[in-house]
C-alpha cells in the first residue's frame, strides 16, 4: 500500500506539473497560435494523465481528459484550428482536470460532486458539440474489432493470426496446410477465414504459385513468440502478423506498468512484454527505413499492420515518454524533500554557531596555532552555508509565468486589453520566501489590473495606446532580491488620497507628506481609493495585509506614481530567512545585529565633528541631515538611565539603509561581522516592534536581530 | 489419365479424379479440369479417389469454385476422401465449396 501511495503523490505532483506546463502553453498559443511544438506539449500533458490515470484507476479523468485529448489530436494534425474560443474552453478544461484530480484524492469512494459532473458534460459539449463521453470507450473498440472475421464468432481471447503467403511459398516447400496443422499441437484453432481476393483471372492462374491470405482465429496459452516460432521457417515465404487476444491486453498493460525498463525504444518496450517479436519490430523498422522521412512512427506501422493493439502502443509510448523523461530529469535534478534541506540549512546554522564558539575558545585560550585551522574552517562553513542556503534557491520566473492567466482573465473580465511583460523571472530566491510572495503579488497585480491600467476608451481619450501593458520585474541588489510591478495605467491621484486619508482620520488636514509619503498612505488599512468597490479590489482591505506580508518577509514595499503614466510598486526581499551575514553591534551591554547588506558606514558619534541635535534626533553627516535613533534608550530606557553617567561619550553611529531611507543608530561598540542564524523569536514575541528575529552567539548568548525597515520609520517619526 | 470422365451428358459432366492433388500435378490438373467448366454445362468432380490434397490442390479447387460462380454455373464436388475432407475443415471452407460431406464413420481426426 506504501508503495502505492508513494505513486499516487508522484502521480498527483506530476499531473499538477503537467497542467501548469499546460497551462503557460496555451497562453504562449495565444500569441503563437502555430507553434506545433507547444500543441504537441498540450496534447502530451493530456495524454500523460489520462494514462496516469488509468493506472490509479480515476475513470472520470480518464473520461474527460480523452475528450480534450481528441481535440487535441486533431489539432496537433491539422484537422481542427485552433483559436482563442478554443484555447479559453482548454484553459476551462484544465482547471476542471485539476478539480477532478482533487476529487479523486480526497474522496476517491465517492461519486462524482453533480456540480462536476455538469461543468465536465458542458466542456465537453464545447468542445466536442457531443453530449455524453461515451466515445471513450468506442475509440478501444472500435479499432480492434476485426471486421473481416468477425462474423458471430467472440474473438476476445483469440490470437488473431494473419497470413500473407507469398507467391513462392508453395515452390519453396511451403504449405499453408501444415502451419494449421501444427497450430492445432499447441492450441485450438477457432476460425480460420480463407481469402481469395488475391486469386488471379483464370488464364494467368499459376496453380504453383500460392494465393492464399489466411486469417486464424487462435485459442492458445503460448506467447507470442512460441507462436511465431511456428512460422519461422516460412519467415521469408510469407508475412505473419499475429495480434494477441482482446483479453490479453489488460494483462500486457500491467506488465507494462510493472516493467522496469531502462528501455527507451518503443520496439523494445514492447519485445519486453512480449507482445510483439523481435521480428515484427524488424519488419517495422524496414518499413520505416523504406519510406524514409516521411515514415511513419514504429508504433503506427505496428498497429497498422494488427500486431498489437493500439492501446498497448499507447501505453508503451506513455512508458517510454516516462522513461526518457526520468532520465532526462534525472541527469539534471534531483527530486528533493524540502524538510531534508530544511534540516540541512538547520544544520548548517548549527555549524555556524558552533565555528564561532570555537572561534571565541581559540581566542580566549590564545591558541595561535589552532588559529590557522579555525579560520580555515571557517571559511569553509561559510561557503558551505552559502551552498547550502543556494540549494533553496528557485528562479522567480516560475511564479511571474502563473500571472500570465490571471492577468489574461481579469483583463477579460473587466474589458481591458492588457497585456503582462516579465523580466529578470531567472532571478533566484529563497524558496519559502517565494512561497509566501506569491499572495501579495496577486493583490498588488490585481489591484493594477482593476485600477491601475484603464479601459482601452479611456486610454484612447488620454492620448495613450490601447493596449495596457504591467510589467513584473526582478533583479538582485545588494543581498536583496527587487520585484517591481509597473504598470503604464492612470497612475495614483494624490488629491484623493489625501482626502480619504484625511476623512479615515490617517493624518491631519496640514499634513506636511512628501508625495512618496502620500502614495504610501495606500498600504494604510481602509483605504480605497476607487470609488466603486469590485469583487476584485477596492474595498480597502488588502493592500495593508500585503505590507504586512511583506514586512513579515523583512521586506519592504514601496510605491511610486506619475498621474497619467503609470505607478511604479517596488518590493525589496532579503533573499532568505535562515542565515544572513550580520553586523554586530553592542549598547548597553546587549548585542544586536544588523543584516550587514543594510549598513552604509560607521562613523563615530562625535557632535564636534557632526551636527547632533539632541531634542529632534537628527544628524547633520557631511551635509545630509537624517533621524537617529540610540539603540540602548529605544529597547532598554530604563537601564540607560542608571548607566548613562558611565557613558564616555565614545559612541558609535552605524548608518543604514532600507530603499529610500536612511537613518543612524547610536551604539557603544562595534563587533564586526557575524554569521547569522537568524531563529524566530517565538508567538509571543512575533509582533514586536524594531525585532525581527534573534540568534545564538558563539558564547550562547542571545543578540536580537533588528528590524531595520521599523526602526528606521521609528527614527523618522521621532519616536522613542 | 488421372482424371477420367465417368459421365456426360448435355447438362453436365461427371469428372473423377484418381490421384492426389499436390504441388507437384496441379499445373497438369489444372490444364485438363479448367476446360470442363463451361458456361453451359454443370460440373461434378468425384474426389473420392484424392489420396491426398495440399494447399495448391485445395487452391486449384478454389480457384475453379470461383470460375464456375464467376460464369454462373455449378461446381459441384461430390464424394470428398479422408483427405480432402479434413483440408476442407482445416481451411474452414466447407461451407464455401457449400457442398454435403459426408463424414464416414471410421474417420479417424
Amino acid at each position: 500500500m506504501g508503495d502505492l501511495d508513494a505513486a499516487l503523490d508522484t502521480f498527483v505532483e506530476e499531473a499538477k506539473e503537467l497542467l501548469d506546463e499546460m497551462e503557460g502553453a496555451l497562453l504562449a498559443l495565444e500569441d503563437a497560435p502555430d507553434d506545433s511544438e507547444t500543441i504537441n506539449s498540450l496534447f502530451r500533458a493530456m495524454h500523460t494523465i489520462k494514462g496516469s490515470s488509468g493506472l490509479f484507476g480515476f475513470s472520470e479523468i480518464v473520461a474527460f481528459t480523452h475528450e480534450a485529448e481528441t481535440i487535441l489530436d486533431q489539432v496537433r494534425n491539422g484537422e481542427k484550428s485552433i483559436d482563442d474560443e478554443l484555447i479559453s474552453v482548454l484553459l476551462d478544461c484544465k482547471d476542471h482536470t485539476a478539480k477532478l484530480l482533487e476529487h479523486c484524492i480526497s474522496s476517491p469512494d465517492k461519486a462524482l460532486p453533480e456540480e462536476l459532473q455538469t461543468t465536465g458534460k458542458e466542456l465537453v459539449f464545447k468542445l466536442t458539440g457531443k453530449d455524453e463521453t461515451l466515445s471513450a470507450v468506442n475509440a478501444v473498440v472500435e479499432t480492434t474489432t476485426m471486421e473481416t472475421v468477425g462474423e458471430a464468432t467472440d474473438l476476445d481471447d483469440k490470437w488473431i493470426i494473419s497470413l500473407e503467403f507469398k507467391q513462392d511459398a508453395l515452390r519453396m516447400g511451403v504449405d499453408p496446410l501444415s502451419f494449421l496443422r501444427y497450430l492445432k499441437t499447441i492450441g485450438d484453432i477457432d476460425t480460420v477465414l480463407v481469402l481469395t481476393d488475391e486469386f488471379p483471372d483464370e488464364d494467368v492462374y499459376d496453380p504453383e504459385s500460392c494465393y492464399l491470405h489466411l486469417k486464424i482465429a487462435y485459442k492458445s496459452n503460448a506467447d507470442k513468440q512460441t507462436i511465431e516460432d511456428v512460422f519461422e521457417f516460412a519467415s521469408d515465404d510469407c508475412d505473419i502478423n499475429i495480434l494477441p487476444p482482446h483479453s490479453k491486453v489488460d494483462d500486457y498493460l500491467s506488465m507494462l506498468d510493472e516493467l522496469e525498463s531502462e528501455a527507451d525504444r518503443l520496439g523494445d518496450i514492447l519485445i519486453n512484454i512480449g507482445v510483439v517479436t523481435k521480428n515484427d519490430v524488424a519488419k517495422a523498422v524496414q518499413q520505416q527505413n523504406a519510406a524514409g522521412e516521411g515514415g511513419k512512427p514504429i508504433g503506427k506501422i505496428l498497429v497498422g499492420k494488427r500486431v498489437v493493439q493500439p492501446e498497448i502502443v499507447d501505453k508503451a509510448l506513455n512508458k517510454q515518454l516516462h522513461v526518457k523523461q526520468k532520465a532526462a530529469k534525472e541527469a539534471n535534478y534531483i527530486r528533493v524533500d524540502s524538510g531534508k534541506l530544511g534540516q540541512l540549512i538547520n544544520l548548517v546554522g548549527e555549524l555556524v554557531i558552533s565555528g564561532a564558539a570555537m572561534d571565541l575558545m581559540v581566542e580566549r585560550h590564545g591558541l595561535s596555532d589552532v588559529e590557522e585551522v579555525a579560520e580555515t574552517m571557517n571559511s569553509l562553513v561559510s561557503n558551505i552555508r552559502d551552498t547550502a542556503l543556494d540549494l533553496r534557491m528557485v528562479p522567480i520566473g516560475e511564479t511571474f509565468t502563473r500571472f500570465k492567466r490571471v492577468v489574461r482573465d481579469v483583463s477579460k473580465e473587466l474589458g481591458k486589453n492588457i497585456e503582462l511583460k516579465i523580466t529578470g523571472g531567472e532571478t533566484e530566491l529563497d524558496k519559502t520566501v517565494v512561497e509566501k510572495i506569491n499572495d501579495p503579488l496577486t493583490h498588488l497585480i490585481r489591484n493594477s489590473l482593476d485600477h491601475g491600467v484603464e479601459t482601452p476608451a479611456q486610454r484612447e481619450q488620454a492620448g495613450k495606446t490601447e493596449k495596457g501593458c504591467i510589467q513584473l520585474n526582478a533583479y538582485h541588489q545588494s543581498g536583496h532580491i527587487v520585484i517591481q510591478i509597473i504598470d503604464n495605467g492612470a497612475g495614483l491621484d494624490s488629491e484623493k488620497i489625501v482626502a480619504k486619508a484625511i476623512a479615515n482620520g490617517l493624518i491631519q488636514e496640514d499634513h506636511s507628506l512628501t508625495q512618496q509619503e502620500v502614495f504610501n498612505l495606500i498600504f494604510e488599512a481602509g483605504l480605497s481609493t476607487k470609488q466603486q468597490a469590485s469583487d476584485l479590489s477596492g474595498r480597502g482591505v488588502g493592500m495593508d495585509v500585503v505590507r504586512r506580508n511583506i514586512e513579515g518577509l523583512r521586506g519592504s514595499v514601496n510605491i511610486d506614481s506619475v498621474a497619467g503614466e503609470g505607478t511604479t510598486i517596488t518590493i525589496h526581499l532579503p533573499l532568505t530567512l535562515a542565515i544572513i551575514d550580520g553586523f554586530m553591534v553592542e549598547a548597553i551591554n546587549e548585542r544586536y545585529i544588523i543584516p550587514l547588506t543594510m549598513v552604509e558606514e560607521c562613523v563615530e558619534m562625535n557632535s564636534g565633528e557632526w551636527e547632533v541635535d539632541e531634542v529632534q534626533h537628527y544628524v547633520n553627516l557631511r551635509g545630509v541631515a537624517m533621524p537617529y535613533l540610540r539603540l540602548g534608550d529605544y529597547f532598554n530606557s530604563k537601564k540607560s538611565g542608571k548607566e548613562k553617567d558611565k557613558k564616555t561619550g565614545r559612541e558609535s553611529l552605524v548608518v543604514v539603509r532600507s530603499g529610500q531611507n536612511k537613518a543612524g543608530f547610536v551604539v557603544d561598540e562595534l563587533h564586526g561581522e557575524h554569521q547569522t542564524v537568524i531563529k524566530p523569536l517565538g508567538k509571543v514575541f512575533e509582533n514586536l516592534a524594531g525585532l525581527t528575529g534573534a540568534t545564538v552567539l558563539g558564547d550562547g548568548n542571545v543578540a536580537l536581530i533588528l528590524d531595520v525597515q521599523g526602526l528606521i520609520n521609528k527614527a523618522v517619526k521621532g519616536e522613542r | 489419365m488421372t482424371i477420367d470422365i465417368k459421365e456426360q451428358s448435355e447438362s453436365a459432366t461427371l469428372l473423377i479424379i484418381q490421384d492426389e492433388m499436390t504441388v507437384y500435378n496441379v499445373l497438369e490438373q489444372k490444364n485438363i479440369l479448367l476446360p470442363h467448366l463451361k458456361a453451359d454445362k454443370e460440373l461434378k468432380i468425384d474426389l473420392s479417389g484424392v489420396a491426398e490434397i495440399d494447399s495448391a490442390g485445395m487452391q486449384l479447387l478454389i480457384m475453379m469454385k470461383r470460375r464456375a460462380k464467376s460464369i454462373n454455373n455449378q461446381l459441384i464436388l461430390v464424394h470428398h476422401s479422408q483427405a480432402v475432407t479434413e483440408v476442407l475443415a482445416l481451411f474452414n471452407l466447407t461451407s464455401f465449396f457449400g457442398d454435403p460431406v459426408i463424414i464416414s464413420a471410421n474417420w479417424e481426426t
